[in-house]
């Protein structure tokens, strides 16, 4: 019985002082701080206030909220549009070929993704080899705004979270009963009804997996606004990064934090509700 | 008559030079229950799915009423399939399960529901429309898969394996069911099996394939009864085969002698030769046995007792030559190493000629 | 037929999609000119400066630390919580569960900037330490997560079976739990592994002004401009993680050939 109780205390201390110390305590010493009042240098008043929650409804703030959730969408759409299709193709392969291809789309998400980054800089920039490329080709006269503008984050996004989407997309697409198919190909359905009838209604929770884990970075990648967005480009984790190292308000970051992990869990409600399971968004 | 779907000369390989089927005929008419029987790998499945165009040929053609259908796809051939695993959407009711191949059709919202309502009535299964798949027993879900084929008024309907995942009480009654139901609509079945028994109670005609070739195709009564090959005797229902050899031909009989020199006469067939080996088939409950010395029959002793109830199985070994299997009615008891006579009925010994 | 050569030429267009900047980035750092555009010829020269820079030298290094401390410790940690998750019951059971799910759903960003209100709180010193013990804490949770979809019902009867041939728990966790679940193991520390050398963000917070770690080395550099020097970084990144991940495959292979025999 004291072996039984040894062995139980080894399995189960790290991971419970760890939840508590590194995930519970900091959230909510984020949710006192957003209560809290900021002074002009970067300190924190203890002082309850409400305030930080209605400086979020700013009009400067929504519009960056608004133009951030209108990027995210944009990738997620993106990466659901390529997702698709490329998984649909993929079934007709066989278990071995398919397994390697979705080996090889994690190849890639293997180096840091802020390098991967720097490198859709030498492809996307006005001198850069899509532009060369396009001018050398006759294709074009002037080279294209490619980045330091809206598409380049959304082009860096879509590129930085695709895997995200494929994983849970293609893994439910694979998992369709092949006769489900036939039954509907044998009663009449054609390549589009088979997709709206039966592909779509069946894979509805992969695809809502994946845009809750392309989405939700979407939003925060704030490095990727940096490097392809410009200067002057500014995403949700652009403010909150702002708020914490530049004008150092503490309180509103954490608001804002608050604010986003408010949202996160909404979707993950929905998520549940569509039949996902929560164990697998975390496995890649 | 002229046949509602005809095979001509089909072949299918899947991979390069390994062909499942090769250089089948097949012809099934109007208002028949045909099953195709064989064991499985056989090429029973492929040939189901060459009709519905799931599959198509390598070579060959294939015909529905007098239209060519080998180019046509699966979507636009007027045969539906009720597949093995029944294949039910799972995440629509029964009543769109039933619709969904009228929807593909474009038909009208109260055809949809007037329609829907008789077959769901036909199987049985009114006041299930709202239900989900997985809320139904094995057996209701069978019948949402039958309405679903029938309500497209098909030209000929596919069942693939469909009872082999019920159990055995069930499947017993859905075999008279759908029976009654093929009657009643007056449809062509195609019923692919593996199972002997289900194709004797059901079909009009049985097709008997091995390695993708047909092996006999004939009513379940000449199939039980006059076996082309060896392979059928011994795959339906229970048979001995002896060996034996053609020692002599008179006339239009030919005289056969077996292993331990007995000599049986029987018709001629016109490839007969002298010297030819053949099988001779008997059913075991053709044999008659008794405890008791029986005119011209044989001694023999008993090896082996199954008791199943109604019947006893034996085996029974005739001297040194040769073991017979026999099924004894009645309530005698007969035990191991028994000395028993048997007596088979002429008429029911049959030539196998192997081909 | 001309389906099936379309359908192949957009898989193609994905995988030319994902690896394009990364195939660009290992071209050019054999480049010898340096604006990028153009191939000139071949060259190592920006390896050899590479090795004369004692400060990306440093950052790689200290990346590759916070990976492997990081990856070992929480895979520990994952692996065993997993288990004990699974096997016991103790009060606020679902509380610790459903916490260990909030750091695979929230935002990076959220989580590195709580991290680092509490570091600050507790007055710990930004530094290499303050970045692996964040790294553990965005890894575990996968690694829970990967470990549990290995604890099958089957695995709970094989355990009994153990204990019911006198095995203790600590003998039936090694020689029963461990190798059963070991390939969950293996990809949830191969997942923290990755994740670690990824990751941008929850370091941006945690590292400190002093610390050096590569993916701020680089952001920086990014910023100033861009030298080949950080191209043939990234090659040889890529390299190493290639060679991890072929590794364990290898081994794993090796090993599901093994049994098959």
């Amino acid at each position: 019985m004291k072996k039984n109780n040894l062995f139980k205390f080894i399995c189960l201390t790290p991971v419970i002082v760890y939840a508590i110390l590194l995930i519970l305590l900091p959230l909510v010493y984020i949710l006192f701080l957003s209560f809290c009042e900021s002074d002009s240098y970067g300190g924190i008043i203890y002082h309850f206030t409400l305030s930080n929650y209605f400086t979020i409804f700013d009009i400067t703030y929504v519009k960056i909220f608004l133009k951030s959730s209108l990027i995210a969408l944009s990738s997620t759409f993106l990466c659901i549009l390529i997702s698709y299709p490329f998984s649909i193709f993929l079934r007709d392969k066989s278990e071995k070929t398919r397994n390697l291809m979705i080996k090889l789309v994690m190849v890639p998400f293997l180096t840091n993704s802020l390098i991967r980054t720097y490198g859709w800089i030498v492809l996307l920039r006005k001198t850069g080899i899509i532009n060369s490329a396009l001018i050398n080709l006759n294709i074009i006269d002037h080279p294209l705004n490619l980045m330091y503008n809206n598409l380049g984050i959304v082009i860096g996004m879509t590129y930085t979270l695709l895997p995200f989407m494929i994983l849970p997309v293609s893994s439910a697409v694979f998992k369709i009963d092949q006769s489900l198919i036939e039954a509907a190909r044998d009663l009449g359905a054609g390549p589009i009804s088979i997709f709206r009838k039966i592909i779509v209604p069946e894979t509805i929770s992969g695809v809502f997996n994946g845009s809750l884990m392309v989405f939700i970075p979407a939003i925060g990648y704030f490095f990727i606004a940096d490097i392809l967005g410009g200067g002057k480009a500014m995403i949700i984790g652009n403010l909150i990064k702002n708020q914490f190292l530049t004008a150092r308000n503490w309180p509103l970051g954490s608001a804002i934090s608050i604010f986003l992990i408010i949202v996160t869990f909404g979707l993950v409600q929905i998520y549940k509700k569509l039949g996902g399971k929560l164990d697998d968004l975390g496995g890649m | 008559m002229e046949p509602i779907v005809k095979l001509e000369n089909v072949s299918k390989c899947f991979d390069e030079g390994k062909y499942v089927i090769k250089n089948l005929d097949l012809e099934i008419f109007e208002g028949e229950f045909l099953t195709i029987l064989g064991s499985s790998g056989c090429g029973k499945t492929t040939i189901l799915r060459i009709i519905s165009g799931l599959e198509h040929v390598t070579e060959g053609k294939v015909y529905i009423g007098d239209e060519d259908v080998t180019e046509v796809s699966a979507e636009k051939r007027e045969v539906n399939t009720i597949f093995q695993n029944f294949a039910l959407f799972p995440h629509m009711t029964v009543f769109e399960n039933v619709a969904f191949g009228l929807r593909m059709r474009k038909e009208k919202e109260e055809v949809i529901k007037k329609e829907v309502k008789k077959a769901l009535d036909l199987v049985e299964l009114d006041g299930f429309e709202e239900r989900y798949p997985d809320q139904l027993s094995g057996g209701q879900q069978q019948r949402v898969a039958i309405a679903r084929g029938i309500v497209m008024h098909p030209k000929v309907l596919l069942l693939d394996e469909s009872l082999c995942s019920l159990d055995l009480k069930l499947k017993r009654m859905m075999q008279i069911e759908l029976k009654k139901l093929q009657k009643k609509l007056g449809l062509t079945f195609i019923y692919v099996t593996h199972d002997q028994d289900e194709a004797l109670t059901m079909s009009d005609r049985i097709v008997i394939i091995e390695k993708g070739k047909v092996q006999q195709d004939d009513t379940p009564q000449n199939i039980y009864q006059y076996p082309k090959t060896a392979f059928v005797a011994d795959f339906i229902g229970e048979s001995n085969l002896i060996k034996a050899e053609i020692t002599g031909i008179k006339g239009n009989t030919i005289h056969v002698k077996t292993k331990n020199k007995i000599t049986l006469i029987f018709d001629k067939d016109e490839k007969d030769k002298v010297g030819n080996k053949i099988s001779i088939m008997i059913r075991p409950e053709n044999i008659k046995i008794s405890k008791s010395a029986l005119q011209d029959g044989l001694k023999g002793e008993v090896k082996e007792v199954i008791y199943d109830g109604v019947i006893t199985k034996l085996v029974v070994g005739v001297g040194n030559a040769f073991k017979l299997k026999v099924t004894a009615k009645g309530n005698v008891l007969f035990n191991v190493s028994d000395e028993v006579y048997l007596k088979i009925d002429k008429g029911s010994v049959i030539p196998i000629r192997e081909k | 037929m001309k389906n099936k050569v379309f359908k192949n030429i957009f898989i193609a267009f994905v995988f030319l999609f994902l690896y394009l900047p990364i195939i660009i980035l290992v071209l050019y750092s054999f480049n010898s000119s340096k604006m990028n555009i153009i191939f000139e010829h071949f060259t190592l020269d920006w390896y050899k400066n590479l090795f004369d820079n004692r400060e990306l030298l440093m950052a790689f290094f200290n990346t590759m630390l916070i990976a492997i401390t990081s990856t070992v410790i929480s895979t520990v940690v994952g692996v065993i919580g997993a288990v004990g998750l699974k096997k016991y019951n103790f009060p606020f059971k679902n509380l610790i569960n459903n916490l260990l799910y909030i750091p695979i759903v929230i935002p990076e960003i959220v989580l590195g900037i709580s991290l680092l209100s509490i570091y600050t709180l507790m007055k710990l010193e930004l530094g290499l330490f303050t970045i692996i013990l964040s790294h553990i804490a965005f890894s575990i949770p996968f690694v829970v997560v990967s470990v549990r979809s290995t604890l099958n019902d089957r695995l709970k009867t094989y355990e009994e079976a153990a204990h019911d041939l006198g095995a203790s728990n600590f003998k039936t966790f090694f020689k029963i739990t461990l190798p059963q679940i070991k390939p969950g193991a293996v990809s949830g520390a191969i997942l923290a592994f990755t994740l670690s050398l990824d990751d941008v963000v929850i370091s941006y917070f945690t590292a400190g002004p002093g610390s050096n770690t590569l993916p701020l080395k680089i952001y920086s550099i990014i910023k100033t401009g861009i030298t080949p020097d950080v191209n043939a970084l990234t090659t040889l990144m890529l390299l190493v993680t290639i060679i991890v991940l072929t590794t364990t495959a290898f081994i794993q292979g090796r090993k599901i050939m093994e049994a098959a025999k």
